[in-house]
């Protein structure tokens, strides 16, 4: 049964995006039909991440005031056979997404896609509610710094309250992602330490991605880090919380600081 | 996750054990504003009624807050009872 996961976090910034795309793709790679959704109507992102901003020609509003068909604006990846986006639009008005309109494109995905993940936008305003409003699972994103744990508190407490499945008494099912996780300030007691936001969200872990210029290297040219490189640290803790995802389980990675012994320094060696 | 003895030791002397102090007593605060703001408000008033059958209280010094946890969440009633009330208490008891 198809399941849809939303990708939050109230603040800006956090890695929302750059979170949708490394585990859309990864769940590609293994074999799931997975479409990625950008609902951050007029500050579209996810298309150039994804490489495929040169090939958008209908967008989710288009689909959601039935100027287009929903196979019109799906957009299949270039790399990957089961990969698909649904772009935002850059129209300015963010109204011209109705509840209903979003309530029949879900359930149309639904019956194509194994998941649907919804790239959120930034805030707890409309856009925010609207593309938590019919998730089954969600992420929320957190970096290490309290002004994101205080919004990723606000956030729980939304999918708690605001979306369907808690209007009808279930609940939405909840991971935290912390990302852009710096190993040599979390060493020095600068950053939150994981321990204390799982403490204070009280959600499951779902991984840690470490801060890296991976990240930035694969936004350039326009490629999931999952698929740009896959062996690259934040490719594989990508990939480990797409496999918990599909209900695998996988020990979790720390990212650590590389300690490196003189032997390392001497033949060159980096720690994983 | 265990954090070796050198970890810890650099800990104390960085910022995120206050962050984490702030963050935990702002979201105590600010979970309780979101759960229902009557449900505590009602609590508030029906808890501050019956004590004060029996203790003379002054209203402002009644708090009650919610706190959500990973398995329980805790209600913490705060009562401020005014010197010499408390010895009446004793000797009533
Ligand atoms: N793990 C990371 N390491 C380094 N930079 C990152 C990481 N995750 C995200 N970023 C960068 O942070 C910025 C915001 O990320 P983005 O995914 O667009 O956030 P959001 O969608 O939450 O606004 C981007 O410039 C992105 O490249
Ligand atoms: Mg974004």
């Amino acid at each position: 049964m198809a399941k849809v996961l939303v990708v939050t976090s109230g603040k800006g910034g956090v890695g929302k995006t750059t979170s949708t795309a490394a585990i859309g793709a990864a769940l590609a790679q293994r074999g799931e039909k997975v479409v990625v959704v950008d609902f951050d109507v007029g500050l579209r992102n996810l298309d150039l991440i994804m490489g495929a901003e040169r090939r958008v020609v209908f967008d989710l509003i288009n689909v959601a005031q039935g100027v287009a068909k929903l196979s019109q604006a799906l957009i299949r990846d270039k790399r990957l056979e089961s990969l698909w986006l649904l772009p935002a639009s850059q129209t300015r008005d963010k109204d011209a997404l109705t509840e209903e309109g979003v309530r029949d494109i879900i359930a149309d995905l639904r019956t194509k896609f194994d998941w649907v993940i919804c790239d959120s936008p930034a805030g707890i305003e409309r856009g925010a509610t609207l593309a938590m409003r019919y998730a089954d699972e969600a992420i929320v994103v957190t970096n290490p710094e309290v002004s994101s744990v205080r919004d990723a508190d606000r956030i729980i407490g939304m999918l708690d309250s605001k979306t369907v499945k808690a209007e009808a008494g279930e609940q939405v099912k909840k991971h935290v992602l912390i990302t852009r996780y710096d190993t040599g300030r979390a060493a020095r007691g600068e950053m939150l330490s994981i321990d204390d936001i799982l403490e204070i969200l009280a959600i499951p872990l779902l991984g840690i991605i470490p801060e890296s210029q991976d990240v930035l290297r694969a936004s350039n040219v326009g490629s999931p880090v999952t698929l740009n490189d896959a062996a690259s640290m934040p490719a594989r803790a990508y990939s480990d919380a797409a496999r918990r995802l599909t209900g695998e389980t996988v020990a979790m990675m720390v990212p650590a600081e590389p300690r490196r012994g003189f032997m390392d320094r001497l033949l060159g060696r980096r720690a994983a | 996750m265990s954090i070796n003895l050198l970890q810890f030791l650099r800990r104390r002397t960085g910022s995120a054990p206050v962050a984490r102090e702030r963050l935990q007593i702002l979201l105590a605060h600010e979970r309780g504003l979101r759960s229902q703001p009557d449900l505590l408000g009602i609590l508030r008033e029906e808890i501050l009624a019956v004590v004060s059958r029996h203790i003379e209280l002054d209203p402002d010094k009644v708090v009650v807050r919610m706190d959500r946890g990973s398995s329980v969440s805790t209600l913490e009633v705060d009562i401020e009872i005014p010197n010499g009330v408390d010895k009446r208490l004793a000797a009533a008891s």
